[in-house]
This record gives structure tokens, C-alpha cells and sequence, in this order.
């Protein structure tokens, strides 16, 4: 089934051409992999799936996006979110405490029932693989946890709120290689239940866990494949200098 | 030569910086030296809680009471009308205003906060003062809702331009990371922007009603100056501010009246300091 569906996407932030012609078909139950350096406008493509990027003055857009069939312009802005998760590059717990971080959500989309949000919060904090490590401490700030953790509860909050697709913007570009193993072990166990959309700076973490992988290079989509067959046998000799590390 | 030049920049500088605390202490200590006087004819609990002002009775009749509930009623009755306005201003203009209305009522507040404050007291005295007396039916307009009302304008460009700033600087992240979870625009302000923003907003406040507390001239216009105890909003009051810069001028120097002028003039000082001092904890909590 396709989740997404964009074609012919080109965005601008006033003068400058974010996104040139993308054409991309997201399954439900991948994990899609996109890659590329710097400003080459794989962030940008990724704030386009939950209308992120509407937040900023002076931003255009043509082409067509269409999420679950439905032209993405007209859903509702707040319930294509609650669909569509994200995780950002930092950690960012809002400051409440570790419990209230994940409920936070939940309460907001209308939830009243506090045994319900236990219920959904824990639920969610094991999904993230945050549980065993916070149950004993779930009144106490958020802040006091490590990076890592930080990420995971982030990741918890997202799920609270029982999203179908979840976008990660390059999710561990601020942790140390056990943290990101983590964080790696849960989006491949999340694959099961949801779309998973990770941007990435780091190209073994593509390959390691992307189903696909996506390769964006100044706004444009360079090459879009199995994972497997990108890191193996490119089409595109700009693909195949990346993944080397020619530049980056 | 040029270590002689270093040497004596920097003991200018090092002057310069002295020479600000320096005055303030000296202040102080003169406050201290002509209020203290006062307390050899009335213990400090009867100046604080005595309910009569007549300083110019024979025996003078030196209680301050009325005088500490008339500043403390108007500066109420202003923060009550002033905070609300003045932080939804912030909201509004941190959050929501396209960017021309922005920049017209960011000018705009700034104009308000030019306005010196005799003007807005004859403004008040001359509009304001009659509206409450036909309004509310009073024998006079000359009373605390007034001098709160008026007051009230000269607190709001501090709260609104400082909350603004607490707004503002509050990570865009967070804003983000409220929308990506499906928060609405007023979910994402109510829940993470105030929140987030609340010591900075604080410190507006406080700053604000520190404004307030001493000023002088506009209440001294508008309120009435009735040295009594008010018991309602709408009666005349006089306050701290108003009662040593009309009375100043007539004491005699040397005389009890005129130290209990100055001691007025320290429990100003002790109030305006703790408002700042608070404000200030609420500021660098901020980090």
C-alpha cells in the first residue's frame, strides 16, 4: 500500500529553490532512507510530509502530495500531524516531567481519562525501550536524562499519540554509538507497525536499517532504491561518490 | 608608555564602575541617617500600623497605614488590569500579528511608554477623572480606579515589550516539536510557549508593577490624595509616592514631619527593592 505519494514536488523558501521535481512513492511498513549532504534538501522534503515547513514566512510550493490517497493540502493540518510523527536532530523534551512529556500529547488530542494516559504513556515508553530504565522515576524531569534517553522519550511522546507514519530527522547525529544502536533497534522493531521515514547524515545507518534508500543531492532526487542495490551497484555515479565518502 | 596608558584606562574604568555603587550607598546611608530619626518619637510599629497621617498637628500624628494601603490599591487595581492586557498584547505580538501590525504596535507601545507621565495624569485628570464620577455616580472621579487606570498604561509597554522578549526567546524547537505532535496554535501557545516563557513573563510583571509602585506625579494628579484608608476602589486614596512630593516642600527641615518623610522614603525603597530583587530571581531563572 502507498502511504505517500508525491509527484513533481518543487518548494521554495523565498528566493531559494528547496526542491526540484521530487517524485517519490512511500510504502506503508518500510523503513525509507534518505540521504545526502548538507542542504541538498532532504530535511526540507521531510517537514513536507507533515506540513512543517508551512511555518516559515516565505514558503511556495507546486506539484502534487497525496497522503493515504487524499490530496495532503486538505487534511486537516492537526490531524495529518497527530498521523504523521516526527523526531527532530535534538532531543527536545519539553520542560515537564519524564511522565508528562509522553501524556502530553495524548491529553492535547482530547484524552481526559488518567488511567487511559498511564496506560497509553507506558505502552509508549516501551515501544521507545525507555520503560525499564525510567519506570522508577516517571515525576522527574526530563532533563535530568541522558542524551539517549532523551531521544527515546521523544521518540515515546510521538507514539503516544498513535501516529501511522513517523518521520525521524536524523534522529542520532547528537548520540554516542550505543545510544544510536538503541534508537536503531527500536525503529527496526517499529517497522512492524508503522511507515518509518529516517533522514540521515550517517550512510551506514541507511544501510543498516533502510528498506529503501533515497539519495538527494541540491534538491534534487539523485536515485531512490533498494537498499541493498544503492550500496552495492548505484545507477548514478554522484550516488556512488557519496556513499564512498568522495564528498559529503 | 603604552603599559602606563593600560594601567591608567584601567583604573578609570575601575573608578567609573565604583563611583555608581558608590552613590547608591551614599543614598542609602542618607536615606537611613534622616528616615532612621523619626523612630526616636514613634516606635517603628506605630509609623507602619498607625492609621492616622497628620503631620502637622500638635502633637504630629505620624501613621503611614492609609498611605501603604493607597499605593497598594492602586498598584492592584493597575496590575489587574494591566497584566492580562499586556501579556495577550505579547502573545499576540511574539505570535500572531503579521509582520506589518507587528511592527506598527511594537512602535506603538514604545510611544506609549514616551508619554511622560504628567502628561497621561492630565490627560487622566481631564478625560478619565469625569468618565468615573458620572460612570459610577461618585462626588468625585478623583479616586483609586483612576490613578489604577491610568497607571495601568504606564506599566503595559514594560510588561508587553519584556514578555514579548521572554516569548520570542523561547527555543523554536519547542514550538515545532508541539506542532509535529498535532497541537493547534493555541494548544502550542497555552501549553509550551507561556510555559516556557513564565519566569521571563514574571520578571515583565514585576518589572511593571515595580514602575507602578513608584510612581508618582500621574497618582499624585488623579487619585484625590485623602490620607484615609480606603475601603473601596472608588474612593480617594493617597500614596507613598504622592505624599512625600507634596509635602516635601512645607516640612520643616530638621522637624519629625520631615523625617517621616524620609522614613516613607525607605519603605518605598525596601518595596521597590524586593519587587526587583524578584523580578530579577525570575529573570535568571531564565538562564
Amino acid at each position: 500500500m502507498v502511504k505517500f505519494n508525491v509527484k513533481n514536488l518543487n518548494i521554495w523558501f523565498g528566493q531559494i529553490h528547496a526542491l526540484k521535481g521530487v517524485n517519490i512513492e512511500i510504502e506503508a511498513n518500510e523503513i525509507l532512507s534518505v540521504i545526502g549532504p548538507s542542504n541538498s534538501g532532504k530535511t526540507s522534503f521531510l517537514r513536507m510530509l507533515n506540513r512543517l515547513n508551512e511555518l516559515h514566512a516565505n514558503f511556495k510550493m507546486s506539484g502534487w502530495m497525496e497522503f493515504d490517497g487524499q490530496d495532503i493540502r486538505r487534511i486537516d493540518i492537526e490531524g495529518l500531524r497527530k498521523r504523521v510523527g516526527m523526531v527532530f536532530a535534538l532531543p527536545l523534551p519539553l520542560p515537564l516531567s519524564i511522565f508528562e512529556n509522553v501524556a502530553y500529547g495524548v491529553r492535547m488530542h482530547g484524552e481526559r481519562n488518567r488511567g487511559r494516559i498511564a496506560e497509553i504513556a507506558e505502552g509508549a515508553l516501551k515501544q521507545a525501550y525507555l520503560w525499564d530504565e525510567v519506570k522508577d522515576r516517571l515525576g522527574v524531569s526530563a532533563f535530568k536524562l541522558s542524551g539517549g534517553q532523551q531521544q527515546r522519550l521523544c521518540i515515546a511522546r510521538t507514539l503516544a499519540v498513535s501516529p501511522e507514519v513517523i518521520l525521524f530527522d536524523e534522529p542520532c547525529s547528537g548520540l554516542d554509538p550505543i545510544s544510536t544502536a538503541k534508537v536503531e533497534e527500536a525503529m527496526l522493531k517499529l517497522k512492524k507497525d508503522y511507515t518509518i521515514v529516517l533522514v540521515t547524515n550517517n550512510v551506514k545507518q541507511a544501510a543498516r536499517v533502510g528498506d529503501r534508500t533515497a539519495f538527494f543531492l541540491s534538491g534534487e532526487l539523485v536515485e531512490l532504491d533498494r537498499t541493498e542495490k544503492i550500496f552495492t551497484a548505484p545507477a548514478d555515479k554522484r550516488t556512488d561518490g557519496y556513499i564512498r565518502g568522495e564528498f559529503g | 608608555m603604552r603599559k602606563l596608558k593600560e594601567f591608567f584606562v584601567e583604573r578609570l574604568i575601575l573608578i567609573c564602575g565604583l563611583a555608581s555603587i558608590f552613590f547608591v550607598v551614599l543614598i542609602f546611608l542618607f536615606l537611613l541617617k534622616e528616615g532612621l530619626a523619626v523612630f526616636k518619637n514613634v516606635s517603628p510599629f506605630n509609623f507602619i500600623f498607625g492609621k492616622s497621617w497628620y503631620p502637622i498637628s500638635e502633637p504630629p500624628q505620624l501613621g503611614i497605614l492609609p498611605l501603604i494601603f493607597g499605593s497598594l490599591l492602586v498598584t492592584l487595581g493597575a496590575a489587574i488590569i494591566s497584566i492580562p492586557i499586556g501579556v495577550a498584547c505579547a502573545v499576540y505580538i511574539a505570535e500572531i500579528a503579521p509582520l506589518k501590525i507587528k511592527e506598527i504596535l511594537k512602535a506603538g507601545i514604545e510611544l506609549l511608554a514616551a508619554i511622560p507621565s504628567v502628561v497621561l495624569g492630565f490627560i487622566g485628570m481631564v478625560t478619565l477623572v469625569p468618565w468615573v464620577k458620572t460612570t459610577f455616580h461618585l462626588p468625585t472621579g478623583l479616586t483609586a480606579l483612576s490613578g489604577s487606570i491610568i497607571l495601568a498604561f504606564m506599566a503595559m509597554p514594560t510588561i508587553v515589550s519584556i514578555a514579548e522578549d521572554a516569548l520570542y526567546s523561547v527555543p523554536k524547537s519547542y514550538k515545532e516539536g508541539a506542532f509535529a505532535l498535532g497541537a493547534t496554535h493555541w494548544q502550542t501557545i497555552y501549553r509550551v510557549l507561556l510555559p516556557a516563557a513564565s519566569s521571563g513573563i514574571v520578571a515583565a510583571v514585576m518589572l511593571g508593577i515595580g514602575r507602578v509602585i513608584g510612581e508618582t506625579m500621574a497618582v499624585m494628579m488623579i487619585t484625590g490624595n485623602a490620607a484615609v484608608i480606603p475601603h473601596s476602589i472608588l474612593v480617594p486614596v493617597r500614596t507613598l509616592t504622592a505624599t512625600i512630593a507634596a509635602e516635601m516642600g512645607e516640612a520643616v527641615v530638621g522637624s519629625e514631619h520631615y523625617f517621616a518623610l524620609f522614613a516613607i522614603g525607605i519603605v518605598l525603597f525596601i518595596m521597590s527593592f524586593i519587587i526587583n530583587v524578584t523580578a530579577d530571581l525570575f529573570l535568571h531563572k531564565r538562564r
